[in-house]
């Protein structure tokens, strides 16, 4: 007899940062972090910036906040639109981060 | 700081709106630039550290997009270095979050590795490693009156602070608030600004709520202080206790900038602007103003200065050097950059077309340590 066994599939989500910002992650493009169910943008912005924090502190001031010119990305929408740092990502999506077009 | 004994060159750090510029010169008179640093981000406030025999240039740099930091610099520029969790940073509690370095204050010679910084929201932070880390003053974040302070055109801030030789007077000046003076190193803090006259409010002589544009000590006489006002220029002469106007003799008492000798009592700068109103120079006639006694009298300056000109002064795109005689630079709106040798007497262009300027700090330092020129 072979007993059934539900594996969690673990699909890494990954966070595609701006040239300009690499230079804070090690020159890395993109971070990932692994991920066996949706998790919030905040939990993953805390995970792929915990070993960056300049790079965390680019995206978010000290009160946890994004910064008003930074604009995170999922699922090609804005998360100011949706649920903001609790929006939720599930495992194997992408998230952008880009500069939004400001200054004079 | 004193002066240098050694062979020497002189540095000016230029922090704009879009970046930091550097200019270097052997005799103060013929300028090197290089830059942009820190390109597309403002540089408002800059530090140049001399003591211990080592020039650490500071600066407060703000990006629109990323926020703000501190920088430093042990090697005039080459390299820069931000320590990894940020050298001011507001702690758990405060639900406050940094917007501005406004303000780097080297302390005394005898306070080595003693720098305070003046930011926004109105606060005071204090390092005792050189500026790596600044730890947030609390007598004055928690002072009672913080829920009345208000807002400049520029922002809330703490844009400049005073501490006396023996590092228990400490004056702080904010717009809007005002004069604000602790006699215990930080500890505590009481509004010191009887004369000086708030005439955008309803009492036009508050205890605080001032907008005092900037404050300096005099380098000789214990207790004396000077004051730039939004409109109202005036003198201390017993630790801010009380002020009275020195404005006669000037063109016009708004402005932004207060400077003092590093070394000569009773000589100050001021750079008038004509008017709350209109926030030029007098006639479009750029001119520094220099008093030798205090305030009782006023020379105009204005030699290698051109005209017309109608760009504004900020507050701190204004300063000296310690050298001897000491030198006077400051940088306008418009971009161009001026620097006197000869304590205001002659002033030579440094840079012109740059972005708006926020911010210059001059100092003498060993030739040896120059950058090549870029």
């Amino acid at each position: 007899m072979t007993a059934a066994m539900s594996v969690p599939v673990e699909a890494p989500i990954t966070v595609v940062l701006p040239s300009v910002l690499q230079p804070l992650a090690g020159g890395q493009s993109i971070l990932t972090a692994p991920a066996e169910k949706a998790v919030t943008v905040e939990w993953l912005l805390d995970r792929v910036t915990g070993d960056y924090p300049a790079l965390s502190r680019r995206l978010r001031d000290e009160t946890g906040t994004v910064r008003r010119y930074v604009n995170i990305y999922v699922n090609g929408n804005e998360i100011r639109g949706l649920q903001g740092l609790v929006t939720a990502v599930a495992p194997g999506q992408e998230v952008l981060i880009i500069q939004s077009v400001a200054g004079g | 700081m004193g002066v240098m004994a050694t062979a020497e060159s002189y540095v000016l750090a230029i922090g704009t709106k879009k970046g930091l510029w550097l200019a270097t010169s052997p005799d103060r008179k013929e300028w090197s630039l290089s830059g942009p640093h820190f390109l597309m981000s403002e540089v408002p406030s800059i530090g140049i550290d001399t003591r211990e025999g080592r020039t650490r240039i500071m600066v407060g740099v703000r990006s629109e997009h990323w926020g703000p930091t501190v920088f430093h610099s042990d090697d005039l520029g080459r390299t820069w270095t931000e320590p990894e969790n940020g050298a001011i940073s507001f702690p758990d509690g405060t639900d406050a979050a940094l917007e501005r370095i406004w303000q780097i204050y080297p302390d005394a010679e005898s306070r080595p590795g003693v720098v305070w910084a003046g930011c926004e929201p109105i606060s005071v932070w204090k390092s005792t490693d050189g500026g790596e880390h600044f730890e947030l003053n609390r007598g004055l974040w928690d002072h009672p009156h913080r829920g009345e302070w208000g807002a400049g055109y520029g922002g809330a801030a703490a844009h400049s602070i005073v501490v006396d030789p023996t590092g228990e007077k400490v004056h702080v000046a904010m717009s809007t608030g005002g004069v604000y003076r602790s006699l215990d190193g930080g500890g505590s803090w009481e509004p010191r600004n009887k004369g000086i006259s708030a005439y955008f409010m309803p009492d036009p002589n508050p205890e605080f709520g001032q907008c005092v544009h900037k404050i300096a000590a005099d380098a000789a006489v214990d207790g004396r202080l000077y004051a730039q006002n939004h409109h109202g220029v005036y003198r201390s002469d017993d630790d801010a206790e009380s002020w009275e106007s020195i404005a006669e003799g000037l063109p016009a008492d708004f402005g932004f900038v207060m400077m003092t000798h590093p070394r000569r009592a009773g000589t100050a700068w001021v750079i008038p602007l004509k008017a709350d109103g209109e926030r030029i120079p007098p006639d479009g006639k750029l001119a520094v103003h220099r008093t030798g006694d205090a305030g009782a009298s006023w020379t105009r300056l204005d030699a290698g200065l051109p005209e017309p000109e109608y760009n504004a002064v900020l507050r701190d795109a204004a300063c000296v050097d310690a050298a001897e005689p000491a030198g006077v630079y400051f940088g306008t709106r418009g971009g161009c950059v001026y620097a006197s040798p000869d304590e205001g007497d002659h002033f030579s262009e440094v840079a012109s077309h740059l972005p708006d300027v926020l911010c210059v700090r001059a100092a003498a330092v060993p030739a040896a340590l120059l950058p090549d020129r870029r």
